[in-house]
């Protein structure tokens, strides 16, 4: 019958479909391939990081606690000398720091763009911004090293490296970010609300403060949070202007160290598999679970933005 | 005039205070870079290898690096993020999976690139016995760019509309048969924005590379063309320290007497390079949408 | 108006049968349903489609036209849930195993925004046919030129059929795009409201050309335009809250409606 040859013929599986299983599976592969390189770093730093206390021995607490680091060494009191605390509470001073300095600044200048001068906004400081964004961090640190440094000995003395040039640097470094994307925070906001506001009789800046900051809230959080990750992260301009020196910050002007600076100082200088190498994994795992944490709060701001709207 | 018109006031001229003393920054970071940077480019700069004890060298094996580093990076990770963007915009559905997929997508784009570095030594440099070498580099850097290239690539895939993804299935062709030659094409000049702003961050990464590309800049035999000899060029075994790691590497190690010309000049050279890269972004994704768009 | 419907005593749905000896069905759906997530967006809807004819879909916005006519094609694979039989040339092509490429294929589907692709229009109208490995030029050629005198477009194209397809006015690739359905050769042409982002001019052409295609094709329009569907076709079905009221012969449905809403809804008493 007809009928049965026409049914076969397109019952049997074309050329067409075949391209299709092809390319869904070849499209898979490549994202199942990322997906496997982001699990195999966390595996790798993981695994590598933990054998400093399950192979090494040594105690979490002394890890967490402790304030000298040499690893190989014993402190006086008889203990491992592979106390991080020096180093953690570096990255946490700096990025804090530059993130409280680089806020406000940034928040300024993207309203500045956004509702006092759009149009010189958008012609001049955008893309001056997008391009900082783009400079490599090494030229920050370059900066850093050559004005930062020298400014920050004349003017408080001692050698200048420390928690304040690194601040300093970071701060630079992390304002075009922040500021960029509060710029996007505030021009996703509808325009409607701020006409609204200032019909009702409200002055620019009541309409600024009430209405478009508040609506850019979780956006400009967010902002601030990668802005944050990524001071946090920041290996060689921080390297290049803090000192190196893995001692309890003093002050803000004394040689210091973050995790990220001895982890690049140190990291050709030791054999794979001994102690000193290990107790340098701890400090990556120390980076990577930040860097997951810092992640997981971008998402919960998401949601509670969400979620208020 | 009311108090809370004053208070606007002065709110507003508080604002332009701040912004006008960012800009200041951002102005004297610019300007600083390239004055003084620009008077110690030359070619001579551009050309001759590098010295590390003698003032007088240039950066000539460091920029080729940086360059065939870039291209190999991006040469591996474009398929690999054009697939993962096809996937993404055409295959997930709204579930579990998809939302872990972007969720690793979105951790390994920002994990420290430090992170990413040491990952890169491990697996290449260490496991595969790569050592410190272009392929190691070059890998690692793929790594490093693949999340950021696959979500340009992905955005530009969702700004084509709709309906021309329904007008290749309506001809009965696959979906994989739409967006390969469809979809792409009609977003390609996103897309190749999207590359040339990754490539931007690629050419100055450095953190990634001192412990996978390595610290030093054997001389180049420029006549040997070889992939296969450990001197010519191409030689994907050979160490290769990039632009990037040369301005960290001569600063921590203050040995060389012209540093700071030497790490001035350099920089400018970065700067410029990505300030050509955003240009060109701009430029040339408008002039390919021209060219699609416009009477042949 | 409410209590004209029982004074009248009309039916409330009224479907035309075909004579079976007598019409050579192309489609037909039977116990269609279809859903989006959970909620029916269409039932009732048991139609047959004649062989070179022009049926129209009418029906007020959101009355669910085009998800009738996605589903016939299977356009709305992954999109809406379809239950029942859809039956072309006597076979269900709404079952797994059925190969959807080919299905579409043979039935060729227009939209409504004219959607031609960052081509050239000779690609255009030959891409999906290159992508089915045919490449021998003079049979591409050939195609061109058939299926843009078929779209009554040859005439304004032939001398620049290399320019970007995205530089035509939208009644030119309109008709570029129904060339490239035809390209395939398909014999049913589903078309969502074609005309509806044109002007009058286009409109009309675009009207003489589906008339003239009549003769090789089975078509099946949506659209909005009461006129355009007394005008055009020879059937009309009129659905409404995804249902289809009434079906019967164009002249009838417009003069003659057995279904009081029908009738309310082509004299423009609606809602
Ligand atoms: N993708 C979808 N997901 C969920 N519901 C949908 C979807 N598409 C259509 N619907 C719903 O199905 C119903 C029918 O829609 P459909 O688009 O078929 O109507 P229509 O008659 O073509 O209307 P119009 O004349 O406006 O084009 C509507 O209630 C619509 O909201
Ligand atoms: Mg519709």
């Amino acid at each position: 019958m007809q009928n049965q040859k026409l049914a076969k013929k397109l019952m049997k599986k074309s050329k067409t479909a075949r391209y299709e299983r092809f390319g869904h599976l070849l499209s898979l592969s490549a994202l199942l391939l990322i997906m496997a390189i982001v699990l195999g770093i966390i595996v790798f730093v993981a695994s590598k990081g933990l054998a400093t206390f399950f192979k090494d021995g040594i105690s979490v607490k002394d890890f967490f606690t402790g304030t000298l680091w040499n690893p190989g060494t014993k402190t006086p009191g008889g203990h491992q000398a592979v106390g991080a605390l020096p180093m953690i509470v570096g990255s946490f001073l700096v990025t804090i720091l530059a993130a409280l300095l680089a806020t406000p600044f940034a928040i300024g200048t993207a309203v500045y763009m956004t509702e006092i001068s759009p149009k010189r906004g958008a012609k001049i400081l955008q893309p001056v911004t997008e391009l900082l964004v783009g400079i490599p961090s090494v030229v920050y640190g370059f900066i850093g090293l050559s004005v930062v440094v020298p400014f920050v000995r004349n003017t408080f003395g001692g050698s200048g490296f420390g928690i304040l040039s690194g601040t300093f640097v970071l701060f630079v470094m992390i304002l075009p970010t922040i500021v960029s994307m509060t710029v996007d925070s505030l021009r996703g906001g509808s325009r409607f609300y701020r006409q609204a506001s200032l019909a009702l009789g409200a002055t620019k800046w009541q309409t600024i403060w009430k209405v478009v900051l508040r609506a850019a809230t979780p956006g400009i959080l967010t902002a601030v949070v990668f802005g944050m990750a990524r001071a946090f992260g920041e290996a060689l301009a921080v390297q290049m202007v803090i000192g190196n020196a893995a001692l309890m910050p003093q002050n803000l002007t004394s040689p210091a160290s973050t995790l990220t600076s001895v982890l690049t100082a140190g990291m050709g200088n030791t054999v794979m598999g001994s102690l000193q190498n290990d107790a340098l994994w701890s400090l990556a795992l120390v980076l990577l679970v930040m860097s997951l944490l810092f992640n997981l709060l971008v998402h919960m701001i998401g949601r509670k933005g969400a979620f208020k709207k | 005039m009311n108090r809370t018109q004053k208070q606007s006031r002065f709110a507003i001229a508080c604002l332009k205070a701040v912004a006008g003393f960012v800009v200041v920054i951002l102005a004297f970071l610019i300007g600083y870079i390239f004055i003084t940077g620009l008077p110690n480019i030359s070619w001579h700069f551009l050309t001759s290898p590098a010295k590390a004890f003698n003032a007088g060298g240039g950066i000539g094996i460091q920029l080729f690096n940086s360059f065939y580093l870039l291209v190999l990076a991006m040469l591996i990770s474009l398929p690999i993020a054009l697939g993962a963007a096809i996937y993404l915009n055409v295959y997930a559905k709204d579930n579990w999976f998809t939302s872990m997929i972007k969720t690793s997508i979105e951790i390994l784009s920002s994990l420290p690139s430090v992170v990413v570095g040491l990952f890169g030594f491990l697996l290449f440099v260490v496991q595969f016995n790569y050592g410190f070498s272009i392929i190691s580099g070059a890998l690692t850097l793929t790594i490093f760019n693949l999340p950021l290239l696959t979500r340009n690539i992905e955005d530009s895939l969702s700004n084509v509309p709709d309906d021309q993804r329904q007008g290749g299935l309506g001809l009965g062709l696959s979906k994989y048969e739409t967006i390969i030659h469809i979809v792409v094409p009609a977003s390609l000049p996103g897309i190749i924005s999207g590359i040339i702003l990754c490539s931007g961050r690629v050419f100055g990464e450095a953190a990634a590379l001192i412990y996978t590309a390595g610290q030093s800049a054997p001389a180049l035999n420029f006549a040997d063309w070889n992939p296969f000899n450990i001197d010519s060029p191409l030689s994907p075994l050979r160490p290769a320290e990039t632009l990037a790691v040369h301005i960290w590497k001569i600063n921590s190690e203050g040995i060389m007497p012209d540093l700071t010309q030497v790490s001035s000049g350099s920089a400018a050279v970065l700067v410029l390079a990505i300030l050509i890269f955003n240009l060109s972004a701009r430029f040339i994704g408008r002039k390919v949408f021209e060219r699609m768009t416009s009477v042949k | 108006m409410q209590n004209t419907t029982e004074l009248n005593n009309k039916p409330k749905r009224f479907i035309y049968d075909f004579n079976p000896e007598e019409t050579d069905i192309t489609m037909q759906t039977k116990d269609l349903e279809i859903y989006y997530g959970k909620t029916l967006a269409m039932h009732n809807a048991d139609l047959k489609f004649q062989k070179n004819t022009i049926t129209a879909l009418i029906g007020p916005s959101g009355s669910g036209k085009s998800t009738f006519l996605r589903a016939l094609n299977r356009m709305n694979d992954g999109v809406a849930t379809v239950k029942g039989e859809i039956l072309y040339q006597g076979v269900n092509i709404n079952q797994p195993k059925i190969d959807v490429y080919e299905v579409r294929r043979r039935i060729g589907m227009v939209f409504q925004r004219p959607n031609p692709f960052a081509k050239s229009i000779y690609d255009n109208v030959t891409f999906a046919l290159q992508r089915r490995g045919i490449h021998d030029k003079k049979t591409l050629d050939r195609v061109v030129e058939t299926t843009l005198k078929q779209a009554a477009v040859w005439d304004q194209v032939k001398d620049s059929l290399n320019k970007s397809a995205l530089s035509l006015s939208g009644g030119q690739a309109q008709r570029v795009c129904i060339a490239r359905a035809l390209a395939v050769r398909p014999d049913v042409l589903l078309l969502d409201e074609p005309a509806s982002a044109l002007d009058p001019v286009s409109t009309q052409q675009l009207e003489a050309t589906l008339r003239e295609l009549k003769k090789d094709y089975t078509i099946i329009i949506v659209t909005h335009n009461m006129q355009q569907a007394a005008r055009l076709s020879d059937y009309t079905v009129f659905f409404n809250m995804g249902e289809a009221i009434e079906y019967n012969k164009t002249r009838k449905v417009f003069t003659r409606p057995k279904v009081q809403m029908t009738d309310d809804y082509v004299s423009g008493n609606f809602g």
